[in-house]
């Protein structure tokens, strides 16, 4: 089974969990994930392999508490176990030696992009990180980018720390001012979008983590399609990175809200079961 | 001679309110009596028609005389899975087709008395002892009908056997696929028991290719591997609108609904969304089983999109006349030439053409052609396509040495089973493409039986 082994809150609402997965964990590289189903009435979701470790035989997750499933698995405890845990999934990222990489990620982003962005360290490349958040306190794993990027800059919607404003702004700056090779971006579609915007005028190769709905994983549903370059591709089992600047980032947003109101029914349930909980 | 008894279903009125099943089964004396009009022919012709050889006229002989355990003994020795492919076996195409009785009036209904039989023995909770006594480790990759079989007659001859099944619950396509009011999860929950009784091993979450490798298990110890991974890659049409909300894959319709019970949202957290009108292109069984899940979803009004006529359909018959009574619309000669969304980008209308049909193509039904300025909108919010599905690219894209079709089908020898890898065999629908549940069985027997051959010549 599955077990919680280790558990920490990095910020508000976003938890990191070591779950024990020893042949997910020896198999694991960066840009693979897993996807993950809590309890018998769970769904299936997927997260990516945030880090793993192969000695110890665990991978991490880590989880924004978004909406009933994720919410869930936020409230899990260290010895808890997860139902089913099934990958690694999706085509690892190609970690090459290109020369300055710039990782640009926002929010929950940073969790994918921090094992691509150690490997690219570790196979000779420069790394310029660029990592945003609403605010402060929903800023995560900074020192971990920190350790592997020769400069890390920080970019906060209401300015609490770093730039105040979005990361794609920042990106320009530093686009502005380096011979850069490539750029990874990471985050909600909206920003990789931008960033994929800005890129383009300055014509860097942007490699992006495409998080559409999936349900089995395994390229057997075809609920995760998304169009690049014109072309009909299942992410779970061809991406998730693409090309970004080929990306059809309008369909993706659209088709990412395909079950909003059953999500807004499920949230609701999840807040009538925590005031029984507390209640009784 | 007397005619076939009928089975008891649920009111068609009544049943598309709700997922359980419809046909309920012969009683004990429904079943000798219906047993009672076979003629036990000696040359049983019926026999030739079944892929796995059920000994029919004489397990309906047990029936008759009420020897229910001997029935079923005689029937298991056959077929693992009797409870299920009593349900689902394409019977009037198979062993009923072949019936003496048919030719003049109605066959013996072979597949009702197996089912009778499969369900018997269910209920018997028999304590079944594991044989598997050879000290030689065999892997079995995916959970359909060929695998459990493949696996069901590898440990019936002593050896052990682990099954990797990719997603949470084993079965394949009866449990991801075929919907709980045609065949119960929990039919499938108990044969897969029995199953795991000889000794099997099942190992859900485990995707071979990336999970563990085939190095890895032959770092393990497995000294053979069946793999019978089926035919999981949902086809699109390429029209354009496939994109839109509201469009689904019949795998990812049917999936939620039956692996995920997401037709029990909110208690089962998967959602799903239907509209009050829903196409379903295509008419298989994969087509039948979405349309009539819709309608027992709510949809008000489901339609059958199919490019050829009744005649060509290829769903079992009695899928079809069930999928009629239920009052999902046939728009036969019809095929989709684009969807149209509106302004939020939901499926809005299937524009579709009328066909003709034409002189017989390579499959040998009729080609159709469409019929020029012919076409017509139809209003839907839900379209589910199931024009059919390949084997998925997944296992071979990761394990060069195997050799594919550029279908992505397995190449095995016709004799042997075996892959280009030596001591992979591969079965069921990833060699041919999809078929039926009792093929996949037929071929995870015979596979089951030239991997005994390996084995001791090795
Ligand atoms: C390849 C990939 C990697 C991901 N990695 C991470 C990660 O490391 N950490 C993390 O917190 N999140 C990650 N996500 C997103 C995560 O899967 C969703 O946030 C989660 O499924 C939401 O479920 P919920 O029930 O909590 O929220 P809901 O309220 O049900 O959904 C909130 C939003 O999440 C998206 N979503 C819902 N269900 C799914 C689903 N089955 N698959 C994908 N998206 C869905 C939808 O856009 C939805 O509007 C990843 C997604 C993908 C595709
Ligand atoms: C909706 C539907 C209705 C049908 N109705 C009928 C019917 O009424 N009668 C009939 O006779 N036939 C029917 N069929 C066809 C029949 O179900 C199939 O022909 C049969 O299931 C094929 O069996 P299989 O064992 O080859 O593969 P499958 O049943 O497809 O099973 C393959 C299994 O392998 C697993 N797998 C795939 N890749 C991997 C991997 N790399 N590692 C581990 N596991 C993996 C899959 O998850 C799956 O569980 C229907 C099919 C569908 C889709
Ligand atoms: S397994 Fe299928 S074909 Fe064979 S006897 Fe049973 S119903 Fe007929
Ligand atoms: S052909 Fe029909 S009547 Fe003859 S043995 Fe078979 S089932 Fe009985
Ligand atoms: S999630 Fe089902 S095909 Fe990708
Ligand atoms: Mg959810």
């Amino acid at each position: 089974m599955f077990e919680i082994i280790e558990k920490k809150a990095l910020a508000s609402e976003i938890v990191s969990l070591i779950v024990e997965a020893p042949l997910i964990a020896a198999k694991a590289e960066p840009g693979h994930f897993v996807v993950v189903r809590v309890s018998e009435t769970g769904e299936r979701i997927p997260l990516t392999i945030a880090d793993y470790n192969r000695d110890r035989e665990t991978i991490e997750l880590i989880i924004q508490a978004v909406g009933y499933s994720t919410i869930q698995l936020s409230k899990l405890e260290e010895g808890d176990q997860l139902l089913d845990v099934l990958g690694p999934l999706g085509e690892p990222v190609e970690i090459e030696k290109l020369g300055r990489v710039v990782c640009v990620a926002g929010g929950i982003g940073v969790a994918p992009i921090y094992p691509k962005a150690k490997e690219l360290k570790e196979a000779g490349n420069e790394i310029i990180s660029i990592i945003g958040a609403q605010t402060e306190e929903k800023l995560i794993m900074q020192d971990r980018m920190e350790s592997i990027s020769e400069e890390l800059y920080l970019a906060t919607d209401d300015g609490s720390i770093g730039h105040e404003g979005f990361v794609t702004e920042v990106l320009e700056s530093v686009l502005e001012e380096n011979e850069v090779d490539e750029v990874i971006a990471i985050g909600p579609v909206v920003m990789m979008k931008a960033a994929c915007e800005v890129t383009a005028d300055y014509g860097i190769d942007t490699v992006v983590s495409l998080n559409p709905i999936m349900v089995d994983g395994t390229g057997m549903c075809g609920g995760c399609r998304v169009t690049v370059g014109g072309e009909n591709r299942f992410a779970c089992v061809d991406g998730p990175a693409f090309d970004g600047h080929k990306v059809d980032f309008v369909e993706l947003m659209r088709r990412q809200d395909h079950y909003h109101p059953q999500e807004e029914k499920a949230m609701h349930r999840c807040k009538l079961e925590e005031e029984v909980g507390r209640d009784g | 001679m007397a005619n076939r008894q009928k089975m008891k279903k649920q009111q068609p009125e009544k049943r598309i309110n709700n997922f359980q099943e419809v046909a309920c089964g012969y009683t004990k004396e429904e079943a000798v009596k219906e047993a009672e009009r076979c003629l036990q022919c000696k040359d049983s012709p019926c026999v030739d028609g079944c892929p796995v050889e059920v000994p029919i006229p004489d397990f309906i002989e047990e029936i008759t005389n009420e020897n229910f355990d001997q029935a079923a003994e005689l029937v298991k020795e056959k077929n693992a899975l009797p409870a299920i492919c009593g349900r689902v076996c394409p019977q009037a195409e198979q062993c009923e087709a072949e019936c003496i009785l048919g030719k003049k009036g109605q066959p013996v209904a072979i597949g009702a008395l197996e089912r009778f039989v499969g369900d018997y023995e269910l209920k018997q909770d028999r304590e079944i002892e594991a044989k598997t006594d050879k000290d030689i480790k065999t892997a079995v990759v995916g959970s359909g009908p060929a695998g459990l079989t493949a696996a069901a007659d590898m440990a019936k001859l002593g050896y052990q056997v682990t099954v990797f099944e990719a997603l949470s619950d084993p079965g394949g396509v009866l449990r991801y696929g075929i919907p709980e009011f045609r065949l119960p999860k929990s039919i499938v929950d108990e044969e897969v028991q029995e199953i795991e009784n000889l000794g099997v091993e099942v190992r859900p979450n485990t995707l071979i290719g990336s999970t563990l490798t085939f190095d890895d298990l032959q770092e393990e110890g497995y000294e053979a591997v069946f793999v019978s991974t089926g035919a999981g890659l949902p086809y699109f049409l390429g029209i354009p609108g496939e994109n839109l909300n509201g469009v689904y894959s019949a795998n990812e319709f049917l999936t939620r609904v039956n692996l995920m019970n997401a037709y029990r949202f909110p208690e089962y957290q998967t959602p799903i969304e239907v509209g009050d009108h829903v196409a379903v292109v295509g008419a298989g069984n994969v087509a039948m089983d979405s349309a009539r899940t819709a309608l027992r979803l709510g949809a008000e009004e489901v339609s059958i999109v199919y490019r050829r006529s009744r005649n060509e359909m290829p769903a079992r018959e009695e899928e079809i006349e069930h999928a009629e009574e239920e009052g999902i619309d046939f728009k036969l000669l019809r095929n989709p030439v684009k969807i149209l969304g509106n302004e939020e980008d939901w499926v809005a209308e299937l524009e579709c053409v009328e066909m003709e049909l034409g002189e017989p193509d390579s499959s040998g039904r009729p080609r159709p052609i469409p019929i020029e300025d012919s076409n017509f909108t139809i209003p839907v919010e839900t379209v589910v396509i199931a024009i059919g599905q390949g084997p998925n690219p997944l296992l071979s894209k990761k394990e060069l040495n195997l050799e594919t079709t550029e279908w992505n089908s397995i190449v095995v020898d016709d004799d042997t089973y075996q892959t280009s890898i030596p001591g992979v065999f591969a079965g069921g629908d990833v060699i041919g493409g999809s078929a039926t549940v009792i093929a996949a069985m037929g071929d995870g027997r015979k596979a089951a039986r030239e991997i005994d051959k390996y084995l001791q010549q090795k």
